[in-house]
C-alpha cells in the first residue's frame, strides 16, 4: 500500500516509529494527485508549498518528539473555510479573489494539532447543491465512476480521501452536505451536533443548519479528528460548552443491548432497490452485533424537505447579501450606478441555483409571506424535533439509509431543482433537529457504486455514532475496494 | 378648525462602550477612515458576531431610568436591505422581543406633570458613513462607525406640540448624560432624533396621515422642523388638500422639509431572527444589580437640591440639567456652606462666562474651590460683593484662586475701623455744607457720603463698617 | 402561485436582474417549490413555538475590552474599488 492510501492511525504508527515522514506522506499525496486529480478535480486550489513547508516543519517536530494528534497528517480544506491569506472562494465567481484576513477556527485547530493542509476542496456553490456540479470552478467527478457525480456539496472533499488525494479532509453540512457524499464515494462522513464545531470562519449558508465535519477513510479516524474539531469557541454566539469526551474511547466497544430505531417513514417506496438490500444486509450484521431493532416513527418526515426548502434559502437570502462588490470579491465592470452595480454584480458572481434559493429566500421572508412560509416551517421545525426527541427515548441510535439512491449521471438531475433536492431527503432532519449523523460505507451495488448507512443520535452523542459506527465496520466485512482511476 | 399637533419621537442614542457591539473594534470617533474595522464589521464571510455585554447593561439602565419593564427574555434580527455603509446587507436589531418596552418620563407642562409613554427601548448596530463626491458620481464609505453599539427610543403619540417633543427630547438627553452611557453630542450624531408627526380637529379620536421628519441635529431645529411641518400639514388641510405618508427630510438653512422623493420603494426589510446570536435572558438579580449602579437622576436630584438647598425650583432646574454643573455646584456648597450664595455665582457670573465662550463647566477655569473660597472671602468680610464682581471675572480669566488676585491686585477690604475713621473725619472736613445740611435733616445725603469713602478708599472699604461708622460720625 | 411581477419584485429585493429568457423557466420552477412546500399548510401548528435554534443556548456575551482591528490598508485590501482610505462606490440614484 502506498502512503497516500492509509489511515490517520496507520499513519501515526509509522510516523511514531520512524518508518516514514511527514515529508514522505505529503509527497505520495502529490504523486497520487498528480496522477488522478485532472480526472476526479477534487480542488479548488492545491497547497503544494505550503503544505512541503509544513511537512518539514512537522519532521522537525517529529525529530524532537512533539508529536501531536494529527502531525504530519495530510487534510484537505472544503473551500467554505477561510484560510488566511490563502484565496477562499466557497466555489463561487463572486469570491473568486477574496483572500481572508483570517483562519476558521477549525483551520487554527487542525493546525495547531499538526495536520498539513493539501488544498481547498471543491464544492457546490455557496455549499448549494448536492451533486458539487455548480461550483464555478467545474464539476467533480465520482472516483468510482466517472460519469456520475460525487454527491455535495462537499464533493471535492469527499472525492479526495476516496481517491486518497489527502488522508482525511473537512466538510460542511446544511442538509446532508457531508454525509450525502461520503455515502455516493465509500468514505466515513460524520456531521457533528450543531454547536459542538464552531462556525466561525465557515462562509454561511443556512447558519442555523451548518455544520462543521470530517470526512475519513475509517471511524477510528473520523474520532480522531473530532478530538481536534470539537470543542467550545467564543467567538460563536450557538457554541455549546459541554465537555468534549475523548472520541476515540468509543471505538471499539461492542452495543450489546443497544436498541436500534428504524424509522419506517425512511424506508418507502423510491428507495433504489440495490441500495435497500444493502441496508437491510447491514442491519443483520447490526443485529450479530447484540443491537435490537426497534420500530420508530418520525411523523413528520415527509415534512422535512419542505421546512428545509424554506429556512434554509431564507437564512441563505440574508447571508448572501454581503457580496454586494462593494469591500471584496467581484465586481461588474460596466455599473451606471449604485443600484446597476449591485444588480450586475450579483448576477454575474452568483451561479443559477444560488440565484434560485436567493429568491425563493427573499420571496419567504418578505412582506405579506412572512408568516404563511418562515415562521410555519419554523413552527414545523419545532415539531420534526420534538419528534426525534420521542424517537430517541425508545432508542439509542437511529439506522437508516444515507441516500435514496446511489451517485447519479452528471447532468442528469441538474434541470430539476426538486428532484435534485429529494437526494437529501433522509439526511435533512438532523440538519432540522440540530442532532449529529455519521454515514459508514455499507456495500456496492452491481455496477460499483458505494452505498450508505446512515446513524442519527441525540445531541452531542457523536460518541454513540462512533461506537455502532465503529462495532459495524469491524464486524460487516465488506470487501476493502479502492476505486481504479 | 381647530387642530391638534400629535408627536411621537424615535431616538437613537450611541452607547459609550469602549467596543463595538458585536466585534472587539474601538467605538472611538474620528480616527483614519476604516481603521476600527475588523472582519467582523467589515461584514466578511465566515464571521461571527459576539454581543457585547455592556450594551445589554447599558441599555438595561436607561429602561430602568425611563420606568420601562425589562422583558425576561428578547433577542435580536435582521433587518434587510442594500446600502454601501452597511456591510452585512442587513443590520441587527431587535423587532419582534425588544429588550423592554411600556416605559414613560414626566414633563412639566402649563405647571402640571405629564406622562410621556415609551413604547420600546432595543439595540441595534449603527451604519458606517458613506460621503459623496461633489464632482464625480460616486460616494465614499467609511465603516468605523458600523457596529457601534445604539439604543433606538421610541415614545407614543403622546406630544400635543413641538415645544413638548423638544422637552421631552431634552429629559431623554438629560439622562442618557446623567447615566454616563451616552456623550449626547448631536452635531457628531451620537443623539439622533426622527419625528413623526400628524394633525387631526381637535376632537378626532383617528390619528391623521403622519409624516416622518429626518435630519434635525440640534433640540433647536427638532422644535423648528416640527413647527414648520404643522403648519405645513395645516395649510394643506385647510386648502382641501391630502397629507401623504412619507418621510421628509429638514433643510435648516432654508427652514423648510422636503420630501425625499419616492424611492419609497415600500421597504420590505424582511425581518426575521438572527440565527447567529442567542436569546438574551434578564433574570431580576441582574435587573436589581443594575438598578444598584445607578445614578441619582435629574428628577430626583432637582428635588432634593429645592429641599436640602433651599433654593428656588427654577435654580435647582437650571444647576442639574447638566451632571457636571450639579457636580460642580455641589461640591461649591460643600466647601464654602452657602447653597444660596453657591448657586448666585454658579448661575449668574459662572454660567454667563462659560456660554459666552460655548465652554462646558467641565473645562471650567474657575475650579470649585476657587469658587467656593472667593464666597467665603465675601462672607468673612474680606471682599465685598463689588469687588467681587471683579475678581472672579479675573478668576475665570487668568484660573488663579481668589486669594492671589486679591494679594497681587492689594484688593483686600478694609476693615481697619482706625484707618477708616481717619478717612471719613477728612471727608466730613472736606465737605461742611454738605455736612451741616446732613445734620439739617437731609437723610438722603448719607448716600453721597458712603460714595465719598468708597471713592477714597477705591471700593475697598468694607461697606457694613463703613455704614456703622459713617452713622456715629455723621451724627456728631 | 408566483406571477411574474412577483419574480420581478422578488429579485429586485434581492439585488438580482433575471432576463426575459429565464424569467418563465424560473417562475414555473420556483411555482414547483412553491406547491411542494404548500404542503406544510396540511399541518395545524396553532399554538406551537417557531424554533429559530437547533440547540438552547442563551446570553452568550464578550467583555467590552478593545482588541486591535486590521487597519485601514488590511481593511481595504481585497476592495474591488478602494480609493485612498475609503471603499468607493458609484453614486446612489435618488
Ligand atoms: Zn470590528
Amino acid at each position: 500500500m502506498e502512503l497516500n492510501q492509509l489511515t490517520i492511525h496507520e499513519l501515526q504508527e509509522k510516523i511514531k516509529n520512524g518508518q516514514t515522514s511527514a515529508t514522505q506522506v505529503i509527497e505520495s499525496v502529490f504523486n497520487r494527485i498528480d496522477v488522478v486529480e485532472e480526472r476526479v478535480h477534487s480542488y479548488i486550489r492545491l497547497m503544494k508549498d505550503e503544505a512541503l513547508a509544513a511537512a518539514k516543519k512537522a519532521d522537525e517536530d517529529i525529530k524532537k518528539g512533539d508529536i501531536k494528534p494529527l502531525t504530519g497528517i495530510p487534510v484537505a480544506l472544503k473551500d467554505i473555510v477561510c484560510t488566511k491569506s490563502i484565496t477562499t472562494t466557497c466555489g463561487s465567481h463572486i469570491l473568486h479573489n477574496f483572500v481572508p484576513p483570517y483562519d476558521a477556527t477549525v483551520v487554527e485547530k487542525l493546525r495547531d494539532a499538526g495536520a498539513v493542509f493539501v488544498g481547498k476542496a471543491n464544492m457546490d456553490e455557496f455549499a448549494m447543491g448536492s451533486s458539487t456540479e455548480t461550483s464555478c470552478f467545474g464539476v467533480t467527478r465520482n472516483p468510482w465512476d466517472l460519469t456520475r457525480i460525487p454527491g455535495g456539496s462537499s464533493g471535492g472533499s469527499a472525492t479526495a480521501v476516496a481517491a486518497d488525494e489527502c488522508i482525511a479532509s473537512i466538510g460542511s453540512d446544511t442538509g446532508g452536505s457531508i454525509r450525502q457524499p461520503a455515502a455516493l464515494c465509500g468514505v466515513v462522513g460524520l456531521k457533528p451536533t450543531y454547536g459542538r464545531v464552531s462556525r466561525f470562519g465557515l462562509i454561511a449558508f443556512a447558519s442555523s443548519l451548518d455544520q462543521i465535519g470530517p470526512f475519513t477513510k475509517d471511524v477510528e479516524d473520523c474520532a480522531i479528528m473530532m478530538n481536534v474539531l470539537a470543542g467550545y469557541d467564543p467567538r460563536e454566539s450557538t457554541s455549546v460548552q459541554t465537555e468534549v469526551p475523548d472520541y476515540r474511547q468509543f471505538v471499539g466497544k461492542g452495543i450489546a443491548g443497544w436498541k436500534i430505531g428504524i424509522p419506517k417513514e425512511y424506508f418507502i417506496e423510491g428507495i433504489d432497490p440495490e441500495v435497500a438490500a444493502a441496508i437491510k444486509k447491514a442491519i443483520a450484521v447490526i443485529e450479530k452485533c447484540g443491537g435490537q431493532c426497534v420500530d420508530i416513527s418520525l411523523p413528520h418526515t415527509e415534512y422535512c424537505l419542505a421546512v428545509y426548502y424554506i429556512i434554509a434559502p431564507a437564512e441563505a437570502s440574508s447571508n448572501l447579501a454581503r457580496y454586494d462588490g462593494v469591500k471584496y470579491g467581484y465586481r461588474t465592470s460596466e455599473a451606471r450606478d449604485l443600484l446597476d452595480m449591485y444588480k450586475k454584480t450579483r448576477t454575474q458572481g452568483f451561479g443559477t441555483e444560488v440565484k434560485r434559493r436567493i429568491m425563493i429566500g427573499t420571496y419567504a421572508l418578505s412582506s405579506g409571506y412572512y408568516d404563511a412560509y418562515y415562521k410555519k416551517a419554523s413552527q414545523v421545525r419545532a415539531l420534526i424535533k420534538h419528534d426525534f426527541a420521542e424517537a430517541l427515548k425508545k432508542c439509542d441510535v437511529i439506522l437508516t439509509p444515507t441516500t435514496p439512491t446511489p451517485a447519479f449521471k452528471i447532468g442528469e438531475k441538474t434541470d430539476n431543482p426538486l428532484q435534485m433536492y429529494l437526494s437529501d431527503l433522509f439526511t435533512i432532519s438532523s440538519n432540522l433537529a440540530g442532532i449529529p449523523g455519521i454515514s459508514v460505507p455499507c456495500g456496492f451495488t452491481a455496477a460499483g457504486l458505494p452505498v450508505g448507512m446512515q446513524f442519527l443520535a441525540g445531541h452531542f452523542e457523536e460518541g454513540k455514532l462512533i461506537q455502532i459506527a465503529s462495532a459495524y465496520e469491524k464486524n460487516a466485512n465488506i470487501e476493502k475496494r479502492r476505486p481504479q482511476l | 378648525m381647530e387642530f391638534e399637533t400629535v408627536i411621537g419621537l424615535e431616538v437613537h442614542a450611541q452607547l459609550l462602550t469602549n467596543t463595538k457591539i458585536f466585534c472587539n473594534c474601538s467605538t472611538k470617533f474620528g480616527g483614519a477612515p476604516n481603521s476600527h474595522a475588523c472582519p467582523v464589521c467589515l461584514g466578511m464571510p465566515g464571521v461571527l458576531p459576539v454581543l457585547n455585554k455592556k450594551v445589554v447593561e447599558f441599555a438595561m439602565k436607561m429602561s430602568l431610568a425611563t420606568n420601562c419593564i425589562i422583558n425576561k427574555s428578547c433577542s435580536f434580527a435582521r433587518k434587510n436591505y442594500f446600502y454601501p455603509d452597511l456591510p452585512k446587507g442587513y443590520q441587527i436589531s431587535q423587532y419582534a422581543y425588544p429588550l423592554s418596552e411600556h416605559g414613560y418620563v414626566f414633563l412639566e407642562v402649563d405647571g402640571a406633570q405629564k406622562k410621556i409613554g415609551i413604547t420600546r427601548i432595543h439595540m441595534e448596530e449603527d451604519a458606517g458613513k458613506l460621503m459623496h463626491d461633489e464632482h464625480n458620481p460616486v460616494s465614499y464609505v467609511d465603516l468605523n462607525r458600523a457596529g457601534v453599539p445604539l439604543i433606538e427610543i421610541v415614545s407614543e403619540p403622546d406630544m400635543r406640540s413641538p415645544e413638548e417633543a423638544a422637552d421631552y427630547l431634552k429629559r431623554l438627553h438629560e439622562i442618557l448624560v446623567y447615566l454616563e452611557i451616552c456623550d449626547g453630542n448631536m452635531e457628531e450624531g451620537s443623539f439622533r432624533c426622527d419625528a413623526n408627526v400628524s394633525i387631526r380637529p381637535v376632537g378626532q379620536k383617528e390619528f391623521g396621515t403622519r409624516s416622518e421628519l429626518k435630519n434635525m441635529n440640534s433640540f433647536r431645529n427638532v422644535q423648528r422642523a416640527l413647527e414648520y411641518e404643522v403648519k405645513r400639514q395645516q395649510y394643506i388641510v385647510e386648502n382641501g388638500g391630502n397629507i401623504v405618508q412619507e418621510t421628509r427630510l429638514w433643510d435648516d438653512a432654508q427652514g423648510v422639509t422636503n420630501s425625499m422623493r419616492s424611492k419609497e420603494e415600500a421597504h420590505d426589510y424582511r425581518y426575521f431572527p438572527d440565527p447567529d446570536l442567542v436569546p438574551i435572558i434578564v433574570d431580576d438579580a441582574w435587573i436589581e444589580a443594575i438598578r444598584k449602579e445607578l445614578p441619582e437622576l435629574p428628577l430626583a436630584k432637582r428635588e432634593r437640591f429645592v429641599k436640602d438647598y433651599q433654593i428656588p425650583a427654577y435654580d435647582a432646574g437650571v444647576l442639574t440639567a447638566d451632571k457636571a454643573l450639579s457636580n460642580y455646584y455641589e461640591e461649591v456648597v460643600r466647601l464654602c456652606r452657602s447653597p444660596k450664595a453657591a448657586s448666585n455665582w454658579v448661575m449668574g457670573d459662572v454660567l454667563r462666562f462659560l456660554n459666552e465662550e460655548k465652554r462646558d463647566i467641565r473645562n471650567c477655569p474657575i475650579t470649585a474651590a476657587s469658587l467656593a473660597e472667593m464666597i467665603s472671602l465675601i462672607e468673612d468680610g474680606t471682599i465685598s460683593g463689588k469687588m467681587a464682581k471683579d475678581i472672579v471675572e479675573k478668576m475665570y480669566k487668568t484660573g488663579s484662586a481668589p486669594k492671589a488676585i486679591i494679594a497681587e491686585k492689594g484688593m483686600v477690604q478694609i476693615t481697619d475701623e482706625g484707618e477708616l475713621l481717619k478717612t471719613i473725619s477728612a471727608i466730613m472736613a472736606a465737605n461742611p455744607n454738605q455736612l451741616g445740611d446732613y445734620r439739617g435733616g437731609k437723610d438722603k445725603l448719607f448716600g453721597f457720603f458712603v460714595g465719598q469713602v468708597m471713592k477714597a478708599t477705591q471700593g475697598k472699604a468694607n461697606p457694613q463698617i463703613v455704614n456703622e461708622l459713617l452713622k456715629k460720625m455723621l451724627a456728631g | 402561485m408566483i406571477s411574474k411581477q412577483e419574480v420581478e419584485y422578488v429579485a429586485h429585493l434581492a439585488r438580482l436582474e433575471i432576463d426575459d429568457a429565464q424569467k418563465d423557466k424560473f417562475t414555473s420552477q420556483l411555482n414547483d417549490i412553491l406547491l411542494y412546500i404548500d404542503k406544510l399548510n396540511e399541518l395545524d401548528t396553532t399554538g406551537v413555538e417557531p424554533m429559530s435554534h437547533a440547540i438552547a443556548v442563551t446570553n452568550a456575551f464578550r467583555e467590552d475590552r478593545i482588541v486591535d482591528s486590521l487597519g485601514t490598508e488590511k481593511s481595504l485590501a481585497n476592495a474591488p474599488d478602494g480609493r485612498g482610505e475609503f471603499f468607493r462606490v458609484p453614486k446612489v440614484i435618488e
